[in-house]
Parts: C-alpha cells; structure tokens; sequence
C-alpha cells in the first residue's frame, strides 16, 4: 500500500465513523424523550453528516478516481465500509442511544484533539471543526449517562446495561493494525493505542458520578474498521440509506 | 400557519356570561390598545375568549411543527445525497425549535406544556391536517418544503404582527427559518423536475396528491369560518382564510409553470378582469373528513407521539429524580 492508498484507508475510516453514527442518528427523528433532546440529538446528527461530508469528500480526493463524497456513503457496500463496530450498533432503547453517544465521542474527542496537530494540514483543518462539535456530544451525551445513571431504580438499571452491552464494541476503537502504524509514522494521526487512558480517565469520571460500574473488560470483537467483518446490522441500514441512489443510479438530486 | 383548525370549535363553546361595568371597561379599553397597534404582554389585561383563542391557535401551530416532523422523518435516513440529508436534518431541527418557542409563548397565557402535550396526545387538540398525508417519495419532502412551507409563510407573515407580543415576536424567528424551508424545497423540486422520466413522474405524482391538501391549509372558505372576524377585531388574524388562499394561488401558479409542472385544477384559470387566478372549489368534504380524523396517516401519526412520549416516559422521570436529588444534595452541602 502506498502514502496515498493509506491515507485513503484512513479517511474512510474517520468519515464512515461519522456517516454511520449520523445515520443512526437520523433514525430517531420524532422519537426522542422530550423536544429539548429532539433538538439536540438532530443537532448532533447534523454535525456528524457535516463531518461525514468533510472526511469522505477529501478521501475522494486523494483516491483521485472520481468518487464524491456521495459516491462513497451511497455507493459502498458492506465489505467496503470503515467504521467501528460501536457506531453501527441499533439504537436501542435511549439508555443505548447515550451510551453508544458518549463512548464514541469520548473517543472521537481524544482522536480529534490529536489530529489538529496532524502533518496533513486539511485534515488538521477538519478535525479543528469537528473537535469543537464532539466536546459538545461529549458534555451532553455525559450528562444524559449521569442523569440517567443516578436517577430512578429503572433509570439506573437501563443505563448500566446499555453500558454493559456497549463495552465489548470499544476494544475495537484501540486497536493498532499497518494502517494506523503508518498513519503514526507519518505525523499524520495519532496510535488509537495511545488515546486509551486519557478516554479511560474521562469514562471512568462520567460513569463514577453517574453512580454505575465499570464493565470487566472482555472479548473485544473487532473486524469494522479493517471491514474485515461487519455486523448484521450494517446491511440493514445501508439498504435504507443508499436506497435511492441505488435504485435510480443515473439520477441526480 | 397550521391554525386552520381554529375556525372548527363551535360558538357555544364560548357562552356568553353577563359582562359588570368594570369588564366592559376593561375590555373597551383592551379594544382601544388593539386599534393602536399597542401590542397586548402576557401581564396585561385581556378578555377571557382573546387568551382562549390565541392558546388554541398557538398550541395548534405548536403541535403541527411537532407532527410536521414525522412526515419528514419519514424520509431523513432515505436522502438522496448527504447535502439534502443535512439540510433536512437542520429543518427538522428547526422546527423542534419553532415547536419550542410557540410551546413557551403559549406558557406565557397559563398553561403548561405538559397540558398541552396532554391535548395532543389524547386527539382533544388539532393540529394541521396536511401533516395526516404520507410521504411516498422523496419528492414529497420537495413539494413539503415548496408548497406547505409556502403556504405556512403566507400565513405566518402577517402573523408578525399580530397583537400579543410573544406569538408576534416568535413568529419573526420563524418566517425567517421558514423561507430558508421553502428554498430547499423549490430547490429538491427543481433539480427533480429537471431530472430522469422516473423523478419527474415523481414529482408530477407528489404535486397531484398535495395540491388540494395544502389549499386546505389556509382553514375553511370565509362563509364557513366562524371565528375570523372576531380574530380580525383582535388583529390575531389580518386577512381572512379565502385572501391568503388566493395570494398562495397567485404566488404558486406561476413557479409551476417554469418548473414545467401541471397544476392538479382544470378551472386553473388567469381572470385578468380581477387580476387573478381562479381556481376549483376545494375538496371541502375531504377537508372536514380529516380535521375530524379520518385522513391517510392520522391514527399513524398520533399513534408515534404517543408512543414516543410513552417511551420516553422513564427518560423523563429519571432526569426529575436527578435534578431533585441534585437540588438536596447542594441543600445539604449548604447547611454543612
């Protein structure tokens, strides 16, 4: 793999991140709690399209074959797609929703804040804009997880088992594979492996106030990022999300 | 807009009582204020059947920017292009956002969300009729944001100046919001009508099955609406039901045509004598049929509110618990 075929890799990555969480995202349109949240959580899934928008059109860039940005959300089927397993998890009830919120934006928060320093200035410049919207999906989705965690009886005990169910996901997000070495290597991002305590030292504050424990760390399934394997429910929600451009390919919109 | 259902509740509702002399004065004095363009805040005096009506026609516009969503929720996972996905994202986020304010200038007339969510959901309170009609294709979210944004801007306009302050003043946030809706809408269309046989078809499809739908937004003909004089004297209402009508007819027309698109009315017809278009009499008994509940999607659309809010229902709960816990836990930090 060369420089190019590398950084491509890892720009998907970034962008399917965001596309796949903003999809999900999208999906609770009319079903939040309350309308402050209805607010709040469109507001975060436009921010995650927004990002999506950037990482994906400059990943079109530097493949240099073409592909838009809406060539590669709509156009890439499951073995193509880059994104973490967490992200791509159901919705759940909104005790899941929050968990899946705040463990992949306090990660994105460390990645982020890594990457402004990246030797690539454009995506330097994107994770500039993007840190500033994920400190706010942090804050919000952890106060959420507090409240929820040391609210009723009922509260508490959704809270900890969406954050029960959620934990084996987040191994994958630490993982080192070539293409991160490579990245490393560059100056251009960070080793996931190295954003793991500072994320530890945020999940553990949020989730000690929010009265809940800690999961044991066990199997870490992996296999989204590499797309070596997906879960079921990526096909899923592809099928709804590319539909269109699927199903009238020669159209524009 | 979305107030049409305010014509629907019947005079008896509101019997007259015999007035004292100090109400008459009030109220003479309250008319005076009206006919001066003074407007009327939330501390002032003002006639029982003034706040009465403005908490029907404000939780009515409320509870339509609430509903309104689903049909455009309907359709966010399915955008065509990450660029209409985020513009519709940000629409939809907006009109929580219009739902937000309307909810608290209607707080400021005494009563409570809560209440009025409560009205919503137990079908006691209406909400456009536009919204109980599907989404087919994505066209439909085009011809949403063209001709019911549209329509609801012709509405809402005036209702900038209306005379309680709050409903004025929010509503200047919202028409401004609301042209950037129908922008995107025009928008979605134009790039349709302008695409493959299979879009335009989509598009001609969703324009047939919206049109007499969204003239029905502007409430029932003058001769049927009970309470537009009453709301005109008040200055909540400027121009009556059949005045906007013929405006969005006037306004319409003509951006159909350089779309290429076919108006669903044979009698479509320019009267140069009256300086406007004519058009068909409007599917009345369709009309009535479903503000009283029986429309494509009413039950479908009342069921997922309800549903949400049920849901929902440990969420909220939880927070309250926490804030509570919260305030004595600070309480006793105090006394520490």
């Amino acid at each position: 793999m060369d420089r190019q075929e590398v950084l491509f890799e890892y720009l998907l990555r970034l962008g399917d991140n965001a596309l796949i969480l903003g999809q999900r995202l999208c999906e609770l349109v009319g079903w939040a709690p309350e309308l402050e949240e209805e607010m709040a959580l469109a507001n975060i899934a436009l921010d995650c399209i927004g990002q999506a928008r950037l990482f994906l059109s400059y990943a079109g860039e530097v493949e240099g074959r073409g592909r838009d940005e809406d060539a590669l959300a709509f156009r890439r089927d499951v073995l193509d797609l880059r994104n973490a397993l967490l992200v791509e998890q159901p919705n759940g009830d909104f005790a899941h929703t929050i968990g899946r919120l705040f463990l992949i934006s306090a990660f994105n928060e460390q990645l982020y804040a890594a990457l402004t320093g990246s030797a690539d200035r454009r995506l330097a410049d994107i994770a500039q804009k993007a840190l500033v919207e994920t400190r706010y999906h942090v804050r919000h989705s952890g106060e959420w997880v507090i409240r929820l965690g040391d609210g009723t009886e009922e509260s508490h005990r959704r809270m900890q088992k969406a954050i029960d169910d959620l934990w084996m996901y987040t191994g994958e997000l630490f993982t080192t594979d070539e293409i991160d070495r490579k990245i490393a290597e560059a100056g251009i991002g960070p080793d996931p492996a190295t954003l793991k305590p500072a994320w530890d030292r945020r999940v553990e504050a949020v989730l000690r106030e929010a009265t809940l424990e800690r999961p044991q760390d066990g199997w870490m399934p992996t296999g989204g990022k590499d797309g070596r394997m997906h879960s079921e429910h990526l096909g899923h929600l592809l099928a709804e999300m590319q539909f269109l451009q699927r199903a009238y390919p020669d159209a524009r919109w | 807009m979305y107030t049409q259902g305010l014509d629907l509740v019947p005079k008896g509702a509101e019997a007259q009582r015999p007035k004292d002399a100090e109400e008459v004065r009030l109220e003479e004095e309250f008319q005076k204020k009206i006919d001066a363009e003074i407007r009327i805040e939330p501390d002032d005096w003002m006639p029982e059947g003034y706040r009465r009506t403005l908490i029907r026609q404000i939780s009515q516009h409320a509870h339509s920017e609430i509903v309104g969503m689903l049909p455009e929720g309907n359709w966010v996972t399915r955008a065509p292009t990450l660029r209409r996905k985020a513009i519709l994202l940000a629409k939809i986020q907006d009109e929580a956002g219009h739902g937000l304010y309307l909810y608290s200038a209607c707080e400021t007339l005494g009563v409570s969300r809560e209440e009025l969510i409560e009205q919503l959901l137990s079908g006691k309170a209406k909400y456009s009729s536009i919204f109980n009609y599907p989404t087919l294709t994505w066209a439909d979210v085009g011809i949403i944001g063209w001709l019911v944004d549209g329509a609801a801007i012709m509405n809402q306009v005036p209702l900038q100046r209306c005379s309680y302050g709050p409903y004025a003043r929010a509503m200047i946030r919202i028409c401004r919001e609301e042209s950037f809706h129908q922008r995107q809408g025009y928008e979605i269309v134009m790039a349709m009508a302008q695409g493959t046989p299979e879009q335009r078809r989509m598009v001609q499809d969703a324009l047939n099955r919206w049109w007499w739908p969204v003239l029905m937004m502007f409430g029932p003909p003058d001769k049927d609406s009970w309470h537009t004089a009453q709301s005109m004297k008040w200055k909540i209402k400027r121009f009556t039901n059949d005045e906007l009508r013929q405006r969005f007819v006037d306004a319409v027309v003509p951006q159909a045509e350089r779309l290429g698109l076919k108006i669903p009315d044979p009698h479509l017809k320019w009267n140069p004598e009256r300086g406007h278009y004519d058009f068909g009499e409007v599917p009345w008994d369709e009309f009535w049929r479903v503000v009283r509940g029986d429309g494509p999607c009413n039950r479908q659309r009342l069921e997922q509110r309800r549903r949400a809010w049920e849901e929902g229902r440990w969420v909220r709960e939880a927070a309250l618990t926490y804030a509570e816990k919260r305030r004595r836990r600070r309480e006793a930090a105090r006394a520490a």
